[in-house]
């Protein structure tokens, strides 16, 4: 029978990664990733609950979990803004032969981009058909610093990939697109959990500002984005893990959806905080730099547009 | 997760669109807000029931097929698909009919779903009186007691009344118990319009149909079986009512998706560029995003999971998105936009999306205070 909705053992997997990620992915964790430190301790925590081989398969030590599982896991780890590539180490496992317990930790180098986020903490660079010693010349300094990135030295190739495992690299490709958009969602919901306490919190003119409609009506809509992107997530999950011929267009579909109104969300909750927010002080903005870079890394949703609407036009039917 | 149709729901989506290409007009009708457009309604809604496609959700008794929701939204499907007339006797089907059958006594059921399913009952709505709008609980219209007679004696005005000049029978809000104030001391009462003291007059909404109707009621009676649910309970029993107006049953994903096919017919005949391409992708995109959340939520729901305002969060978007399907559309059209014609006429109905079933002001401030937990002030 038809059922829309995550299976018991993503939920169940997604609660038990929330008790972990709430001791080892404190907001603390998170400022020391923006001071370069790698979080050896949440790496090895990740490892033992198997979140980096969530995808990979049971033999190598992965935990052969499907597409479902992997967007309730990111969109948790959104929550906690856990610093690192984590979406990249999760997606290209399945194609690799490498540790799956925290230790290997994969940074994607984008067609055509000279600049490679994470590289000063990723073990290894995936580049075409390659995978590179992530060995970075000098930092390049984004705005949220926890993804700061490298400009790859000429690095010795580690291993050349195999013809026969390029599908694997499309479908790792797709996998991490799609995990960014779980992942961009996360850290929404963590915006607006943020900001509905403070606003809850907060006394102007005598009463909580959250009780004024001009505080309530933009964070609504903001809402209704976000919670509108999240079923073409599962969809999207889905479709990987059925092996959907319409899969790349149900990715495309959630990220454009999860990256617009993700960056919705934090412009709206930067706005209620009012000059709270406009501060490096105060935690929300660890959340909205991320969300920032992630709503233009894997696919803009302008690019994610133009890529659904070359399908669309061609055929009428979905 | 599984969004594999079963065989039966297969069956049943094939046997309905066999049946609509057979028997779907070919020149559309004419609006169904209209006195004459009205009347070839009603050969539609009567050829409907008499193929037991009018009502499938309900009962075979009344006329139904006992069809599952998931049935239902492949029926709407493939209803909109197929471009099938609008459904004029919606009021009573889908806002009226869910109450009944949640409230109603045996004897009212009886008297009244099989012939609102035969379209020989038209329904219309009386909440909105000219001061009590989105302040529904501020409404005046009076129930007096009358026990000499067994029943009551409504007065009072309801206007903006969809399709009431049209229509044979009002369902509405009357306050019961003067000395009651805000939502207490309410009683929903079923009324004939033709009962003495009624009386409707039709005007035109924006689009220019004579799509609405002020009604007047000057001491009308109504004896007790015209209560549902209960005297002074009538703010429970209508908030039923709402659930159902704002969320799936008045606006099935199937709508939606089938004015994208249509929009997107319209773009390959016209010369588009890349800002109309990425519009259209958001069109696409935001009617399956529609679908999939209403999977979701019924999904939810039936398994008991269902959340606070939820059907509010799904109100602000299709009507919202109906406006932005057919802006894109009008902005293809560019100078030929100003026609009367389907895209112009639809963007003016769409106008109203966020004003009837709650303004979406209203369902703002229920996405922030249910969902959200903001205080209310």
């Amino acid at each position: 029978m038809t059922h829309f909705g995550l299976p018991d053992d993503a939920l169940a997997l997604r609660d038990g990664l929330r008790e972990v990620l709430t001791t080892a992915c404190s907001t603390a964790v998170v400022r020391a990733a923006w001071d370069g430190d790698p979080c050896e301790p949440l790496w090895k925590s990740l490892g033992s609950f198997g979140l980096p081989g969530l995808l990979a398969a049971e033999a190598v030590g992965g935990l052969g979990l499907d597409e479902l599982s992997f967007v309730a896991a990111l969109e948790e780890a959104g929550w906690h803004g856990v610093p690192g590539p984590l979406v990249e180490t999760m997606s290209y496992l399945p194609a690799l032969d490498l540790p799956v317990d925290g230790s290997a930790r994969l940074a994607v180098q984008r067609p055509a981009a000279v600049n490679v986020a994470y590289a000063q903490v990723a073990t290894h660079v995936i580049r075409p058909y390659e995978v590179v010693a992530a060995r970075g010349a000098g930092v390049v300094q984004t705005v949220d610093r926890s993804r700061a990135m490298g400009a790859l030295a000429p690095a010795p190739t580690m291993t050349i990939v195999a013809k026969e495992r390029y599908d694997d690299f499309a479908r790792a490709s797709l996998r991490a697109t799609l995990g960014t958009a779980a992942f961009l969602l996360g850290l929404a919901r963590r915006q607006v959990d943020l900001t509905v306490a403070y606003v809850k919190e907060r006394q102007q003119f005598g009463v909580a500002v959250g009780s004024f409609q001009a505080v309530k009506h933009p964070l609504a809509d903001a809402v209704v984005g976000t919670e509108f992107a999240w079923p073409a997530v599962m969809r999207a999950a889905y479709s990987l893990a059925t092996g959907d011929p319409a899969g790349s267009l149900h990715v495309s579909m959630a990220k454009a959806l999860a990256s617009d109104a993700s960056y919705r969300v934090s412009r709206v909750c930067l706005q209620a905080h009012g000059a709270m927010g406009y501060t490096v002080e105060y935690d929300l903005h660890l959340f909205a730099k991320r969300t920032w870079a992630l709503a233009n890394e894997w696919g803009t949703a302008r690019e994610h547009r133009a890529a659904i609407a070359r399908t669309i036009l061609e055929r009428n039917e979905r | 997760m599984d969004l594999t149709e079963t065989a039966a729901e297969a069956a049943f989506r094939a046997e309905a669109r066999a049946w609509l290409t057979a028997n779907v007009p070919a020149v559309p009708l004419p609006s169904g807000d209209t006195r004459e457009g009205f009347a070839m309604h009603l050969e539609w809604e009567r050829l409907l029931f008499e193929a037991r496609w009018a009502v499938v959700s309900w009962p075979a008794a009344y006329g139904g097929r006992d069809a599952s929701v998931w049935e239902w939204l492949a029926f709407e499907e493939e209803y909109y698909r197929a471009g099938a007339p609008q459904r004029v006797t919606q009021n009573g089907i889908f806002l009226l009919a869910p109450t009944l059958f949640a409230f109603g006594t045996q004897e009212q059921q009886d008297a009244l779903l099989p012939r609102m399913a035969a379209a020989q009952d038209l329904w219309c709505q009386g909440w909105s009186e000219p001061g009590a709008g989105s302040d529904l609980a501020s409404l005046t219209s009076r129930a007096d007691r009358d026990e000499t007679a067994g029943g009551w004696r409504l007065s009072g005005q309801k206007t903006w009344t969809t399709r009431g000049a049209f229509c044979t029978h009002l369902f509405g809000l009357f306050r019961s118990d003067p000395a009651s104030e805000r939502h207490h001391g309410l009683t929903y009462f079923l009324v004939p319009l033709d009962a003495p003291g009624v009386t409707v007059r039709g005007f035109p909404r924006l689009d220019g149909d004579e799509g609405f109707a002020e009604v007047w009621f000057d001491d009308v009676f109504v004896p007790d079986s015209a209560v549902l649910g209960g005297v002074d309970a009538g703010w429970q029993v209508a908030m039923a009512t709402t659930g159902s107006e704002r969320g799936l049953t008045l606006r099935s994903p199937g709508r939606y998706t089938a004015t994208v096919d249509r929009l997107l017919a319209l773009a390959r005949d016209h010369e588009v560029d890349a800002a109309i391409e990425q519009r259209l992708a958001q069109a696409w995109m935001d009617a399956e995003a529609y679908r999939l959340f209403t999977l979701r939520q019924v999904s939810a729901e039936q398994a008991g999971r269902g959340r606070p305002g939820e059907s509010s969060l799904n109100k602000l978007f299709w009507s919202e998105l109906d406006i932005r399907l057919h802006e894109l559309a009008l902005d293809i059209l560019g100078p030929a936009a100003e026609l009367e014609g389907p895209w112009s006429k639809g963007f003016q109905f769409s106008l109203s999306g966020p004003i009837y079933a709650g303004t979406n002001e209203v369902q703002r401030n229920i996405v922030a205070e249910r969902l959200l937990g903001l205080p209310r002030r």
